[in-house]
């Protein structure tokens, strides 16, 4: 009974994790129907400017600072040169967008920081932590207390400030908050902006879990299935999302996978989403869709 | 909303969007006479393995680069190349053999060294087709060790067989001997492909053979989270971890087994585990850990120090990040570089001092004979193993030595290990020889073979 709370305790951990990045993927969401294929390639580029220029000697804080301000210059960019012509455009044709701007951004962050793999330490031990005889991660737990911080912080932005509101009119109709005078631009970069912080903060935590290396954007499989259950309109819809999956796949993996070949963490949480696309297609926590017909 | 992704990936895929921009033909090379012997290369410097291809084709040009100044080729043969980028893309990789492979201006392709069991796998039956060795050096398929039924493809030192019995045979060193091996427990925790497979029916046979209890436990790919595997160790409580890893899956291992009390010196990386991009990203988890290497890194050796002096320090070599000097990808390339010249030279004192077509590189693979005196000569004595081939063994190694990490470097802490190629041998055949069969292939009789 130990160890299967020590596999549920580590697969809760590890859920948080996944929802740092799901959560990314909502603020895009929220403010403008998208899903943005990017996000993880945001990650990827925010961890690799980081570690590079912290390798350059740059004190932490500081290349803290100078990370974020190249992820709002890369949300204006994206905002002047992409989303900005496609205002009122399907749902589709921004998705398609951000997949190509996935790829570009991979490109760049390559082109720019080289291929190499860094190692990102981020003072925090990673020494097991023995709590009546299970072992529990010191990082998970500190990445776990960030995740709250972070769901505060971005719960407070979207519900208690203007911002906030604007974004969410911006979210239900476009041409209608433009009508109403919301600065759809002035939005939009707001919340790539939000977003770009986020894939910092994911790509930090990642990074110094994985290396900073170009697997850093593959951790977005991991998110589709956390919103999917939890909702791609809910910031606590993806932590919750991300709970279930983290638990329900280590779980699955050390319990059911030695049954049936072993390996099945990856495709258990897809499974697991496709239940819940059946019983609930909007998710959790998502915002039911009502047309009229 | 889910349908929306999969539509989108699908046109993405077909599209191949934005990286075409940096998945582009990368051109190198001097390009101007047929009297050069040429090298296509299938590279990889952009995408997720791009670590392990700029170090790998930054030392193999390097060493090419390094012949054409020094001796000015072979017999007065220069070499030439040009690179054609795979983003370790399996029909990229296709893509460029096709592309590269009749030559460069009139100069012959001696060989492709594509680096990658996928791309490996997808043109071996072009290369017997169109006569073009295929060098899979240290990985690839291990059946392709038998030259009678594979004439054309080489897993030149390593064959990934030999790689977990040597292993097997280090843990049965540090355990007193193979009979000591009886009732240990070993974990051998796999990348969830082929490639990780490839192995796990051969360590079932040396478990059954020796006795040792193995638990083969999968990560799925790429491995970026493995909390359920290592808690799964933590409650087998082995003596040993095998690490048959591969890109990010192998920091990750040495990272959690540090969260799950593992200790790193118990943990055994293989051939795709040993480089430094897989121990530093661990930080102080990897210190201590263990992995094989067919050659070490470090620049002492005489020809290394050689390529600093006169393509390095000339300001010719190929690495972006000059510090990369001497780390186990570079150095592997290197190696690869001497065994390929040394093909080419080999058949060259045969068929003449001209451009070799790729059969008569192939005799030249057959045909090398790397014994410490020769390496010496090649300022390589360490650096690579001797090395016999014939046409029955592709392979001519099946050693390596073990090295551990300190925290920032590896350092050598054993001799050659030798695999136990006489148990392995009868395996190989009988796979290769299934595969004969399968093609209608009718094996080479070696014995008249010269």
């Amino acid at each position: 009974m130990e160890f299967f709370f020590e596999v549920l305790l580590g697969g809760l951990l590890a859920g948080v994790m996944y929802s740092l990045v799901a959560i990314g993927f909502v603020l895009i969401y929220k403010a403008s129907g998208v899903f943005n294929f990017a996000q993880g390639s945001m990650v990827l580029f925010a961890a690799l400017t980081f570690v590079s220029l912290l390798e350059r000697g740059i004190p932490f804080w500081l290349t803290f600072g100078i990370t974020m301000l190249t992820m709002v210059v890369l949300a204006w960019a994206i905002e002047r040169f992409m989303l900005r012509k496609l205002v009122n455009r399907p749902p589709i044709t921004l998705f398609m967008a951000t997949l190509g701007l996935s790829y570009m951004i991979e490109g760049l962050a390559q082109a720019v920081w080289g291929a190499q793999v860094h190692g990102l330490e981020l003072g925090i031990s990673d020494e097991p932590l023995e709590l009546g005889g299970m072992l529990l991660s010191q990082f998970d737990i500190f990445a776990a207390g960030v995740a709250g911080v972070l769901v505060i912080f971005l719960s407070w932005l979207f519900n208690k400030t203007r911002t906030g509101i604007s974004l969410r009119a911006v979210a239900d109709d476009q041409l209608a908050a433009l009508a109403v005078g919301i600065k759809l631009q002035r939005i939009w970069l707001i919340v790539w902006a939000v977003a770009g912080f986020v894939g910092l903060v994911a790509g930090l935590l990642w990074g110094a879990r994985l290396g900073v290396q170009f697997s850093l954007s593959l951790v977005v499989l991991k998110a589709l299935p956390v919103l999917i259950i939890g909702g791609f309109t809910s910031i606590g819809g993806a932590i919750v999302g991300g709970l279930i999956i983290g638990a329900s796949e280590k779980l699955a993996e050390v319990f059911i996978g030695p049954i049936i070949g072993g390996g099945i963490e990856n495709w258990f949480p897809y499974v697991l989403a496709l239940v819940f696309l059946l019983v609930r297609p909007a998710g959790i926590f998502g915002e039911r869709a009502i047309e009229r017909v | 909303m889910l349908r929306v992704v999969q539509q989108g990936l699908k046109l993405a895929a077909a599209i191949g969007l934005g990286s075409s921009l940096l998945s582009a033909s990368l051109f190198a090379g001097s390009a101007q006479a047929a009297n050069e012997q040429y090298f296509p290369l299938q590279s990889y410097r952009v995408g997720p393995y791009a670590a392990g291809g700029t170090g790998f084709f930054g030392g193999f040009i390097d060493y090419l680069q390094y012949v054409n100044t020094k001796e000015g080729g072979v017999n007065g043969v220069k070499f030439t190349w040009s690179e054609c980028e795979t983003e370790y893309v399996v029909e990229k990789g296709v893509e460029c053999y096709e592309r590269l492979k009749k030559g460069l201006n009139g100069a012959p392709a001696a060989a492709t060294n594509p680096l990658s069991v996928g791309i490996a796998y997808a043109t071996l039956e072009r290369s017997a087709a169109d006569k073009l060795p295929l060098i899979t050096i240290n990985h690839g398929r291990t059946d392709s060790t038998d030259g009678s039924v594979f004439p054309y493809v080489f897993p030149l030192q390593l064959n990934p067989y030999s790689e977990v019995s040597a292993i097997i045979n280090y843990i049965a060193t540090k355990s007193g001997g193979l009979d000591k091996l009886k009732g240990k427990k070993i974990v051998t925790l796999y990348h969830g492909s082929p490639y990780g497979k490839e192995t796990n029916p051969i360590l079932e046979l040396l478990a059954k053979k020796y006795g040792f209890e193995l638990t083969l436990l999968e990560v799925p790919h790429p491995g970026n989270e493995q909390q359920s595997q290592w808690l799964n160790i933590r409650r087998i409580k082995p003596d040993w971890v095998i690490l048959r890893g591969w890109g990010v899956m192998n920091p990750v291992a040495l990272k959690t087994a540090q969260k799950t009390g593992f200790p790193a010196d118990h943990i055994i990386g293989n051939i795709w585990s040993n480089s430094e991009e897989d121990a530093a990203p661990a930080g102080s988890a990897a210190k201590g850990f263990i992995s094989i290497t067919t050659h070490p890194s470090g620049t002492n050796f005489p020809v290394l120090q050689d390529i600093d002096k006169v393509v390095l320090k000339a300001g010719k070599g190929n690495l972006q990040d000059p510090k990369r000097f001497g780390t186990v990808y570079y150095n592997l390339g290197v190696v690869n570089g001497i065994l390929n010249v040394e093909a080419v030279r080999v058949a060259q004192a045969k068929f003449g001092k001209r451009p070799l077509t790729g059969e008569e590189v192939r005799w030249g693979f057959e045909n090398i004979r790397l014994d410490e005196k020769r390496l010496k000569e090649l300022g390589a004595y360490g650096l690579v193993q001797p090395l016999k081939l014939s046409c029955s063994d592709h392979e001519g190694g099946g050693a390596v030595r073990f090295q551990q990490w300190d925290g920032s470097k590896w350092n050598v802490i054993s001799d050659w290990v030798q695999a136990d190629r006489k148990l392995l041998r009868p395996i190989i055949e009988e796979s290769s020889h299934q595969y004969a069969k399968e093609k209608g292939i009718t094996p080479r009789d070696c014995s008249k073979e010269s």
